[in-house]
């Protein structure tokens, strides 16, 4: 039985003493030696007959036990209740404007225990203003949370969430909406976004999330949140967009069209790019000033709120590999997936073997969509005769839309119609800027040397 | 200042030591970056680090104060020696295994406890010194000893972490950092506060890196070891000083603290006599812009002209005691300012017992004990001259430290001064703020990991010496000295590498007797890179420079350190000459000067010989030389009949 991570002999020993986490214990060794500090659960390391302790100069260690210890309790420590978070600014200036906050992940204002290194993320208005005071410099902020998921298990299902969140508080009249989200899957939601509301948006919806956790000096949380507050507050648009770090340091922030931008890089601040496309804005988050990069967008205030949400959880998206792809996409169609987006070689290209599985799916009733894992460029099936035989079999080759937001499209457009003429016409329309006619020379970013 | 000899054991002084050496294991402790310094290429990063929020609502005053004031940081990044995991966009990679186990084999020579399983913890740094905004350390062994002058110094922790980003300036609210160091795995050998006497703590710290050198695995060279001290008189208190780079200086530093404690406690007992106490001294700043608005002080008008404010304060009874003096050139108003400086972000102030001064007139003086209905005869003030907000933050922050001069010495983190005198740095930490490093799991030290560390243990200094003496006939002199080298290490490699062809003596003065000799005369001989001694020994060895020659290769080595040997040899003409070219030399002088040599016969060697070395020298050895010469002048005075 396992005791706060403690496993076998030892958790049953320290069970008997009667000692928990918090608790000051003393062991002393067979040959005299002694060690005091606060038990600590135990969060890794195995099955190492291993107790870790905080001593009392702030360390951790851990102390194996071969037997012929003993294990005393010395004391409890003694903590103080948590309380009201100190104020990082003596006076809140708050703007005169109105944004609503929705939580849905990532860390925003949160706080260490020094003890355990536990992080308990806080997502409320007051804790907000004590903690990231600068947000409200230009506006005023409500703030829900609406679910705290990894961004590894972010589903569909809470795409359709998050939109009936965002679409409450613009119908509340906020002058923008702010969505904090886990990094790793932030494009996918403001994808679903950029789809749901591709009708009718009168205000900015502005997603931002961390790549350093809250709990650090370092992190990036406020830096993104003052950027993503200030673009929902002020921005002259009214668009999905992603608000991070522009560069690796602390002075501006990137806006990206939700259905442009692709996480390029496992840990940088920097790791949203925009694809196919130019960012929409730049922002600098302490001058307050925001610079617009593209000039068509969708204006502020020139729509009226029109939803059209729902998702379709079966869907797949795959990738092209030297290996046996069609038996993935057999059996995607065994076990009734509604649709397949596949990352092509290039072109768009899978396979020649896999064409017969892909028509296989086809007249199932099952779209089969083309983008490319090069990320960057147009799909197309045209060039050579793979590509040809796979247009011949019903293949949907989604021109320079980024594989991810077909998927996104592909399970937005399943909710709403099963038609394979329907689904293809849909796929091949622009609705929100997912699809260019055209790349300048210049769209593609290089090597600066 | 009474210049009185102190008896610091009636005064009850208690020193601890905190050695922080820099590994040479070559890479960093959690990336795999080469541990240099390097002056190239780098990219510049702004970053602002954010105050933390513990579990119970609080964060740190010190961290909270830097960021109100808008303190942001320029890391540059230079691109051979950083990488993402210093720039804070990677998360660190796993502990440096070569860096674990030369801390592990350290604690075990010093007798310590090294604990099972080894945790990296986050200690909040809040200078901006680190990218993360904390300190990657780990603490690896408790308790041991370690022997100086006889007596044992107990050891209390011994930990491996990460060293901090270099500062390289400072320009308003801006610090920049490179960020070659961060990362550079540290050893910190921390000693228990039993050291009683300012030489002792010197000896300690001297002896800590004379047997961290002994690893052979540890850098040298300027700031490559830094000691951190604590010190703590009977009813004073427990002050951290960082950053002594120097041995020579940590005995003036202890002296002068332990006089600025008993300073201070003079200074509370004063204020105690004169029957002040801590409610007698309040914030009750008084404007005094108006009256000094056409004073000719610089200092005022500089805040004058930019739109800047003047206050004082009244300090009741107070008269003399701003003045006093507690540490040599610092007086306790000093320490109000230092800390004032730090707390405020004012530039200074300026108190009664400094004026008149400052350009500011004994009429503008009589002006403000009135305005401030002071006594010239008794009471003190302080005046600050500032933007508003910063001149009051100022008022409240002296009056902070007056308060606490009430209790005596407050707990303080101090800087050393190059004079051994210190400065207020910041409060000294509370609770420290340590969290487990969440991206780095526990290591667990194994019995492979001990064994390893089993083979780097250095050896005891006797064994060292009896192989110096015994097996390469080092006289014990010799050998002490060599024992107490930073090169140790070099100068036993090459001892062991050339002893076929160089006695060891020679190996061993090129580092005792002739880079002494060097560094002596004020030649930079840190600067030279081992490599190049390797070269020489090289050189010597194959007859290629006679050892005379060292001196001078190793002095231009000094100055073009990425020179090679040979290519100095070759520039400076260094070369050893065959002997049938310095016959040729001989001749050529024996014939200029023939006159002199009839004249004296044998007795000319002497003359030859010096005017011969003038050519010679460093290219054949000067006893080679003294036997040519005697056989030449032989041969000139008494030519054989067969060859004429």
């Amino acid at each position: 039985m396992e005791y706060f991570g403690y496993k076998g002999l030892l958790a049953s020993m320290l069970r008997d003493v009667g000692v928990e986490p918090g608790d000051f214990i003393r062991i002393t060794r067979g040959d005299g030696f002694t060690i005091e500090g606060v038990l600590m659960p135990r969060y890794s390391g195995g099955d190492e007959p291993i107790i870790v302790l905080k001593l009392r100069n702030g360390y951790n260690v851990g102390v194996r036990i071969r037997g012929g210890e003993t294990i005393e309790k010395a004391g409890r420590v003694e903590r103080g209740e948590p309380g009201a978070p100190v104020p990082l600014v003596e006076e809140l200036e708050v703007g005169d404007k109105r944004v609503f906050v929705l939580g849905c992940g990532g860390t925003v204002a949160s706080r260490v225990d020094y003890e355990t290194g536990a992080v308990k993320p806080y997502l409320s208005p007051e804790e907000l203003a004590l903690s990231v005071p600068e947000m409200f410099k230009y506006t005023s902020i409500d703030v829900e949370q609406l679910f705290a998921v990894l961004s590894e298990d972010m589903k569909p299902w809470m795409w359709h969430k998050i939109v009936e969140g965002v679409a409450r508080a613009i119908s509340m009249g906020y002058d923008g909406v702010v969505v904090t989200h886990g990094t790793d899957t932030m494009s996918y939601t403001a994808a679903a976004l950029s789809f749901a509301f591709h009708r009718g948006l009168p205000v900015p919806i502005a997603m931002t999330g961390s790549q350093r956790s809250s709990d650090r000096p370092s992190s990036d949380a406020a830096f993104n949140l003052v950027s993503a507050t200030l673009v929902a507050s002020k921005a002259p648009f009214a668009e999905v967009a992603v608000v991070m770090h522009g560069e690796s340091g602390d002075t501006y922030a990137l806006v990206h069209r939700g259905v442009r931008v692709r996480k390029m890089h496992s840990s940088r601040r920097d790791a949203f790019q925009s694809v196919n496309a130019r960012p929409l804005a730049r922002v600098w988050p302490r001058e307050g000033r925001i610079e617009m990069l593209e000039e068509k967008f969708r204006v502020r205030g020139s729509e009226l709120l029109q939803v059209d949400n729902g998702f379709d959880e079966k869907v797949a998206l795959i990738k092209h590999f030297p290996g046996p792809i069609s038996e993935v996409i057999d059996t995607l169609v065994d076990r009734g997936f509604h649709g397949i987006v596949v990352e092509g070689t290039g072109f768009g290209h899978v396979s020649s073997d896999a064409i017969d599985s892909i028509r296989r799916a086809v007249e199932s009733g099952i779209p089969v969509v083309a983008a490319t894992q090069t990320v960057f460029g147009r799909v197309n099936l045209n060039v050579y005769s793979t590509g040809r035989k796979m247009l011949e079999v019903g293949v949907i080759p989604v021109e320079d839309m980024l594989a991810e937001v077909a998927y996104v499209k592909l399970s937005w457009v399943l909710a709403r119609t099963r038609d394979m003429g329907e689904v293809r016409s849909l796929m091949l329309s622009n609705l929100a800027g997912e699809i260019s006619g055209r790349h300048d020379v210049k769209l593609y970013p290089r090597w600066d040397v | 200042m009474s210049e009185t000899k102190i008896d610091y054991e009636s005064l009850g002084l208690k020193v601890g030591l905190e050695i922080h050496q820099q590994l040479d294991v070559g890479r960093k402790l959690f990336c795999k970056c080469p541990a240099i310094l390097e002056e190239g290429e780098s990219v510049s990063i702004t970053r602002y680090l954010r105050p933390t929020r513990s579990e119970l609502g609080d964060v740190d005053p010190a961290a909270l104060f830097e960021w109100r004031r808008g303190r942001f940081y320029e890391y540059q990044s230079p691109i051979k020696s950083s990488c993402l995991v210093e720039a804070d966009e990677e998360p660190p990679h796993g502990v440096n295994h070569d860096a674990l186990a030369v801390a592990i084999a350290v604690a075990m020579t010093l007798n310590s406890h090294v604990f099972d399983e080894i945790h990296v913890m986050r200690k909040v740094v809040i200078d901006g010194s680190n990218t993360s905004g904390f300190q990657r350390t780990a603490l690896i062994a408790v308790g041991g000893w370690l022997e100086v002058n006889g007596r044992r110094i107990p050891i209390e922790t011994i930990c491996l972490e990460e060293d901090a980003a270099r500062k390289v300036g400072e320009e308003g609210a801006k610090v920049v950092y490179r960020l070659d160091r961060l990362g550079i795995p540290l050893i910190e050998i921390a000693t228990a506060p039993v050291i009683g006497s300012p030489e002792e703590a010197r000896d300690v710290a001297l002896a800590i890196g004379r047997f961290l050198r002994l690893t052979g695995r540890v850098k040298r060279g300027l700031g490559t070891i830094r000691q951190d001290l604590n010190v703590s008189i009977r009813g004073g208190a427990k002050t951290e000083i960082k950053g002594v780079q120097r041995l020579e200086l940590i005995p003036k530093v202890v002296h002068y603290e332990v006089l600025r404690q008993l300073n201070l406690l003079k200074v509370r007992d004063e204020l105690k006599r004169r029957g002040l106490r801590e409610e007698d001294i309040t914030l009750d700043p008084v404007e005094l812009t108006g009256l000094l608005r056409e004073s000719k002080s610089r200092v005022l008008r500089r805040a004058l002209d930019s739109g800047g404010v003047i206050l004082g304060l009244k300090l009741p009874r107070m008269k003399g005691l701003l003045g006093f003096e507690v540490a040599p050139g610092k007086r306790f108003g000093s320490e109000i300012a230092d800390y004032v400086r730090f707390w405020s972000g004012a530039g200074g102030l300026i108190h009664s017992d400094e004026l008149p001064g400052y350009g500011i007139s004994f009429e503008e003086l009589q002006a403000i004990y009135k305005a401030l209905r002071a006594s010239p005869e008794s009471d003190a003030f302080i005046i600050v001259a500032d933007d508003r907000g910063r001149a009051l933050k100022a008022l409240a922050s002296a009056v902070e430290r007056v308060k606490a001069a009430f209790k005596g010495v407050p707990e303080e983190t101090r800087a050393a001064n190059e004079d051994g005198t210190t400065r207020y740095m910041r409060p000294r930490p509370g609770a420290a703020r340590m969290y487990p490093e969440t991206d780095i799991p526990p290591v667990n030290v194994t019995e492979d990991l001990l064994r390893e560390a089993e083979k780097i243990k250095p050896e005891p200094l006797n064994v060292k010496l009896e192989r110096l003496t015994l097996k390469h006939g080092l006289s014990r002199e010799l050998a002490l000295e060599a024992l107490s080298d930073p090169r140790l290490d070099l100068i036993e490699k090459l001892i062991e590498k050339h002893h076929e062809k160089i006695p060891a003596s020679v190996i061993a003065s090129i580092f005792i007797v002739t880079l002494r000799g060097l560094k002596g005369k004020g030649v930079d001989v840190e600067a030279i890179p081992d490599e190049r001694i390797e070269e020489l020994a090289e050189a010597i060895a194959r007859g290629v420079v006679a050892k005379e020659a060292a001196e001078t290769i190793l002095e231009e080595a000094a100055k073009n350190p990425e020179k090679s040997v040979d290519s100095i040899i070759e520039t400076l003409g260094l070369k050893t000459v065959t002997e049938e070219e310095a016959i040729k030399i001989i001749d050529e002088t024996i014939k200029a000067n023939m006159e002199e040599v009839k004249a004296k016969g044998h007795k000319a060697a002497g003359l030859i010989m010096g005017r011969v070395m003038e050519k010679l020298r460093g290219k054949m050895d000067g006893r080679k030389v003294s036997e040519l010469v005697k056989k030449r002048l032989e041969h000139h005075l008494h030519p054989s009949p067969e060859k004429r």
